[in-house]
């Protein structure tokens, strides 16, 4: 039988107790934890490496390959360092894995640990999400108390602490030099690389960045075998993942799937776009990819076949908008965002993204002109490869790829003197003569609703 | 206000706590920063002497920090700090519509709070839940799928003193100083209280048991 839907960090979410120590022993955990810590370091090292996981975080690195980096015998503490700060616009796969099976995490986390000898973890979460918080305190907790943490794991003479360390309201942190940065105590801003974190990472030290999904895949890859989860996936894109499908969509929300899902599969399980509209476009992997359109609908969500067709996999952050949404109005609400989250260091990311939003702001208005759009397109190309990090990178994606597909909707902006689209039939509740409601920063694009 | 003696020699033991979970000192300054917060409901020039003072950092050191982070605030909000998301997919799915009439409806702007310090508001970007826009957020807790009647009920029953729980969160919702105290690494006893998995959560889990699939035993096609 084809397996279409392949829940497995998922599966016992449906029940009360599954965020509990007992929930997830009952659901099968910590049954890796043991064979893991019964193999050398090096083989569960290689068990990930045969397994092809790719970093479940939007760059898709191989995992045991960066475990592989990290130097032994080298007299260095090393440390693992969970990166939950999921802030990417249309991300929100890892919240509900951390609210409702923290245990995964941490039994991915002590497997980790003990392969590239570690004896201090970090879970660095996003803080503004406090039962999230509460939860990974309680498991923490739990876990040291059943012996999986501490010293002695297991009686195996194995010594982990794990710290869960709450952020403080920064998408930069998310990007992992600067998340080691915020973990320091200092404002988050990234470095340059080289070094990398496997050889000078938290306090110099060797340093693993995983994502969440990534650390709490582990157990299962361990437990059922490299090959069981190299079934599944395409060539070059192995395993499965969280498909998290939002906007509108008749049944949003979370879908664990093989890589190379197409849209078109997952939206037949989700019940299709809203109402029997149309789907008009959509992110594959977040705000910081590529828009799609319908033309994408049978691209097979993998790394290669994505960027393949001009975009990134990234988190599988899967935002749809129908016809009833204005493009320009949620390509310039996501350069709002990136202006917001640019932590200021590189001058073409703080400076351009502000370029980038009063241009925005002009065409959504009705302001501007067509050659509006070459400049914009100018400026943007001169952020992407001009920064540190993919902060800068990320704010010419919507923008190119929303001009390609939908460069008339911009001009009829323009002949229309304002936004043509009624913000309320967007809404979900669509409220009879309603509005939409003004842009909150109360700026030009405001026009949109007059 | 100013932190109070009384309020150091409390907070001290604390701030002891949450050094020693650090391989090096400084790495605590975000709790701190939240612990400090959690006293006075936002970051004080006092508050950051103090964190200055257990870290042997300088003022402006720690000011730098305390300035670049969003969650920590200047002035003290109120009570219940509610955020509206206004991302891209929130607003267009109504998080825009929901700001500007609780706006309207509470009389304040964004970053702004009521005279009788319950309530205030502030746009936020995306808080991870997308698959349950448009979202609202009530010191950190998640209030699924509002529309512009369930927030005005909502920050109408924060002002009047009403039960009010979170879609998936802890049934009793904390105040804004509690929900702090939590970010510094002192969590109360609601872990294992509220509902968390909300429909969207279990959409592709539903659909999986009703087929039968499992990943367990290899891809067979």
């Amino acid at each position: 039988m084809t397996t279409v839907l392949t829940p497995e960090l998922t599966a016992n979410w449906d029940q009360p107790d599954s965020f509990t120590l007992e929930g997830y022993k009952r659901a099968g955990g910590y049954r890796a934890l043991p064979k893991a810590l019964a193999m050398e370091p090096d083989q569960v090292i290689q068990t990930l490496k045969d397994s092809a996981l790719r970093g479940r975080g939007g760059a898709g690195f191989p995992t045991g390959l960066k475990w592989g980096f990290i130097p032994q015998g080298d007299n260095k503490p090393h440390y693992l360092v969970v990166n939950a700060d999921e802030s990417e616009p249309g991300a929100c796969k890892d919240m509900p894995t951390l609210l409702n099976n923290p245990h995964a995490l941490i039994e991915g986390i002590v497997i980790a640990c003990y392969a590239f000898r570690a004896h201090e973890a970090f879970i660095y979460v996003r803080g503004e999400v406090l039962h999230v918080i509460r939860r990974l305190h309680n498991a923490v907790a739990e876990a040291a108390a059943a012996g999986y943490l501490g010293t002695d794991v297991l009686g195996t003479g194995f010594d982990l602490n794990v710290v869960v360390h709450a952020g403080a309201g920064a998408y930069i942190c998310g990007e992992e030099t600067a998340l080691l940065d915020s973990l320091e105590g200092f404002r988050g801003q990234p470095r340059l690389k080289p070094p990398f974190p496997a050889v000078a990472g938290l306090y110099a030290c060797p340093t693993v960045v995983n994502n969440v999904e990534s650390i709490a895949s582990v157990p299962y890859i361990v437990l059922h075998g490299a090959e069981n989860f190299a079934s599944y996936g395409t060539e070059r894109s192995k395993g499965f993942g969280i498909f998290s499908l939002s906007g509108h969509v008749t049944t949003p929300g979370q879908y664990e799937a093989p890589l190379g899902t197409t849209l078109r599969e997952l939206l037949g399980l989700a019940g299709g776009i809203r109402d029997g509209r149309r789907l008009k476009f959509w992110t594959p992997g977040g705000s910081s990819t590529p828009l799609f359109t319908e033309e994408q609908l049978d691209v097979p969500l993998d790394y290669e076949s994505v960027a393949k067709a001009g975009s990134m996999l990234g988190t599988r952050s899967v935002q749809l908008f129908d016809e009833t949404v204005c493009v320009v109005r949620v390509v310039l609400r996501w350069a709002e965002f990136y202006q917001h989250e640019s932590c200021g260091k590189c001058t073409p990311c703080r400076e351009g993204s502000f370029w980038v939003v009063q241009m925005l702001q002009r065409l959504e208005s009705g302001g501007g002109s067509e050659a509006d759009l070459e400049k914009l397109l100018d400026v943007c190309s001169n952020i992407t490869g001009r920064a540190f990090c993919a902060l800068g990178d990320s704010i010419e994606p919507s923008v190119k790829s929303s001009i390609k597909y939908f460069r008339d909707e911009y001009l009829e902006h323009q002949r229309q003197g304002g936004c043509p689209f009624d913000p309320a039939a967007s809404t979900l509740f669509g409220f009879a003569g309603g509005s939409g409601g003004p842009s909150p920063r109360g700026n030009d694009a405001a026009m949109e609703t007059a | 206000m100013a932190l109070t003696q009384e309020a150091r020699a409390r907070l001290e033991p604390d701030a002891a706590r949450i050094i020693a979970r650090y391989p090096r000192t400084r790495s605590a300054l975000l709790p701190l920063l939240h612990l400090v917060q959690a006293e006075e409901g936002f970051v004080s020039e006092e508050g950051i002497e103090f964190c200055a003072e257990q870290l042997g950092l300088a003022h402006a050191e720690v000011t730098a920090v305390a300035s670049f982070y969003t969650m920590y605030k200047r002035r003290r909000p109120g009570d219940f700090h509610v955020g509206v998301c206004t991302n891209s997919l929130c607003a267009v799915m109504g998080g825009d519509a929901i700001f500007a009439d609780l706006q309207d409806h509470l009389g304040i702007g964004n970053d702004e709070t009521t005279a009788d310090g319950k309530v205030s508001l502030e746009h936020l970007e995306c808080n991870a839940a997308c698959d349950y826009a448009p979202v609202v957020m009530v010191n950190w807790e998640f209030f699924d799928n509002m529309t512009p009647q369930s927030a005005r009920d909502l920050v109408d029953g924060l002002r009047t003193g009403a039960d009010v729980q979170p879609t998936r969160g802890a049934p009793r919702l904390c105040t804004w100083k509690q929900a702090s105290r939590i970010l510094a690494g002192f969590p109360d006893d609601q872990a294992a209280e509220g509902h968390t998995a909300g429909p969207a959560s279990l959409a592709g889990l539903k659909v999986a048991k009703e087929q039968g699939w499992t990943p367990e035993d290899g891809d067979q096609s």
